[in-house]
């Protein structure tokens, strides 16, 4: 049980994937123009990376590790990805429209989402277990989520902002993840064990 | 051998196996979560041009598919032109709104690498924004065009190219309205116009004359030469600029060759002559009228135009009585 704490701590705040591991940056810089459609964005991704974490562990351990199959690992889990996305992408239009016309181009793009794929092989590489897997995977999700939500959360106030020209758009927010990142740095000495 | 086909056979089962399962389980998730889409989306998402360009105003040409069904005007995309228009209408069986009037692009400036300087050696990033950051241009001429290139490169129809004086030229057959190369330009020097209006101020330079003279070869000096010429008022001089109103320029060219400078540009060949037809009752209105002199003959019988002097204005055929006058 402790260990499950400190991989969903970790994955969290530690080794946050956005701004300590630096995957699925993306999305996080595509889709954090307003919270409400980071929101969504954090919700769909936590969903591919916590049944994408399950359903890679089964397919590693009983198919690829039973019939030495080690090296279609990448090809297997970005189809197993490629497939969730698919479905999440039809719930979303059937269930909110709005949603799925916001997230827009980047609902299709976790399907290449290094952070997807990063979180399945380093579950892998970690020797989890199925729990651990699915715990690691919803944590870094909820990382992930929680970078894209303040981030989006900063980046409306920029709206605001008197910011030179030279510095409007993509590179005051490159700044800004940059500064993020840096905060997120004190985790670090985060002492768990 | 039979260990390789058999390691083959099991990657290709085990990989084909999800791709079967994965397929079979969207395949009826697709049945589950099916959205109704107007089935009009896709047929207008099929007759739209699929540039992309975005000079409809609208992210695409899928996002102005769905806003054309949704109810929006049919005249939006400037690339179909009045062809789509129709076709949008019977789609949607509206009376098509009418297609606005084309606009091309068209380049504030004649002043290349020949008859304009640079002010500086400028060894930076070869495009125009980069360069209009460092020192406001290395080009002697602080409005004209800085010659790299930026608007040929964001066009998306590859109707701009830049010619061996670094100059932009536009294809205006190619262009279709879209206004990147507008945006993009740092220094404004690029302008939409309608594309029937033939006579253009080529020049953006709002120096007074004896600085354009210093700098550029072929800059407005704001001499007044064609405001003086113009018989219908079309020209007016603003801040050491001329510029033309389209709204009254009737394409007659006679600013062009009074321009001292030669900033006055016309595409003036081509254009019709007017001709007197049958039913002339010899008024004078249109002789009086003629800004250069070119209608000849006497009260009460037909009149004559000399094609070698009509500059094509149409001053004549608006002011007919008779409207027997065509160009």
């Amino acid at each position: 049980m402790g260990n499950l704490v400190v991989i969903f701590i970790g994955a969290i705040l530690i080794n946050n994937f956005v701004l300590s591991r630096f995957l699925g940056i993306c999305p996080f810089l595509g889709v954090s123009k307003q919270v409400e459609t980071a929101t969504g964005m954090g919700l769909a991704v936590t969903f591919v990376m916590t049944v994408a974490s399950a359903v890679t562990w089964v397919v590693q351990t009983y198919v690829l590790q039973r019939f030495d199959l080690m090296y279609l690992q990448t090809i297997a889990f970005i189809l197993v990805i490629a497939s969730l996305v698919q479905f999440v992408e039809m719930v979303i239009q059937k269930s909110s429209p709005t949603l799925y016309q916001a997230l827009g181009v980047y609902l299709p793009l976790i399907t290449t989402n290094c952070a997807v794929l990063g979180v399945t092989i380093l579950n892998i590489d970690s020797s989890y277990n199925l729990l651990e897997s699915m715990v690691h995977g919803f944590s870094a999700a909820i990382g992930f989520s929680l970078a894209i939500i303040i981030f989006a959360g900063i980046r409306e106030r920029l709206e605001f902002a008197n910011i030179p020209k030279p510095f409007q758009g993509f590179p005051i927010a490159l700044i800004t993840a940059s500064l993020l990142s840096i905060a997120f740095l004190g985790f670090q000495g985060l002492q768990l064990l | 051998m039979s260990e390789g086909i058999q390691s083959i056979v099991t990657a290709v089962g085990a990989l084909g196996g999800f791709g079967l399962l994965f397929g079979a389980g969207l395949a009826y998730a697709s049945k589950k979560f099916a959205v109704e889409t107007d089935p009009r989306v896709a047929e207008v998402m099929g007759v739209l041009p699929g540039a992309n360009c975005g000079a409809c105003g609208y992210p695409g040409c899928s996002g102005y598919a769905d806003a054309v069904v949704k109810g929006a005007a049919t005249n939006r995309c400037p690339v179909g032109g009045a062809g789509l228009v129709t076709k949008l209408s019977e789609i949607m069986g509206v009376t098509g709104d009418a297609p606005g009037q084309r606009m091309v692009a068209t380049v504030h400036c004649v002043g290349g690498e020949a008859e304009c300087g640079p002010r500086f050696v400028y060894d930076g990033v070869k495009t125009c924004q980069a360069a209009q950051v460092i020192g406001g241009g290395d080009k002697s001429c602080t409005f004209g065009c800085l010659g790299y290139g930026d608007c040929a490169g964001v066009c998306p129809f590859g109707a701009i190219v830049m010619d061996e004086n670094n100059l932009p030229v536009i294809d205006e057959e190619k262009c279709t309205g879209c206004e990147k190369c507008v945006v993009t330009c740092p220094r404004s020097v690029i302008a939409m116009r309608p594309d029937n209006s033939l006579v253009q101020v080529r020049c953006k330079s709002q120096d007074k004359g004896v600085a354009v003279r210093k700098t550029c070869k072929t800059g407005c000096i704001a001499c007044n030469l064609c405001v003086k010429a113009c018989p219908f008022d079309a020209i007016k001089v603003e801040n050491n600029l001329a510029i033309i109103d389209y709204s009254k320029c009737t394409n007659c060219g006679l600013c062009v060759a009074k321009c001292p400078t030669k900033v006055i540009k016309g595409q003036l060949e081509n254009r019709p002559k007017a001709v007197i037809q049958d039913g002339c009752i010899g008024c004078t209105i249109c002789k009086k009228v003629c800004p250069v002199d070119a209608i000849s003959g006497e009260l009460k019988s037909a009149h004559l135009v000399d094609a070698e002097k009509c500059v094509s204005c149409g001053a004549c055929v608006t002011k007919c009585p008779k409207k027997v006058i065509k160009m």
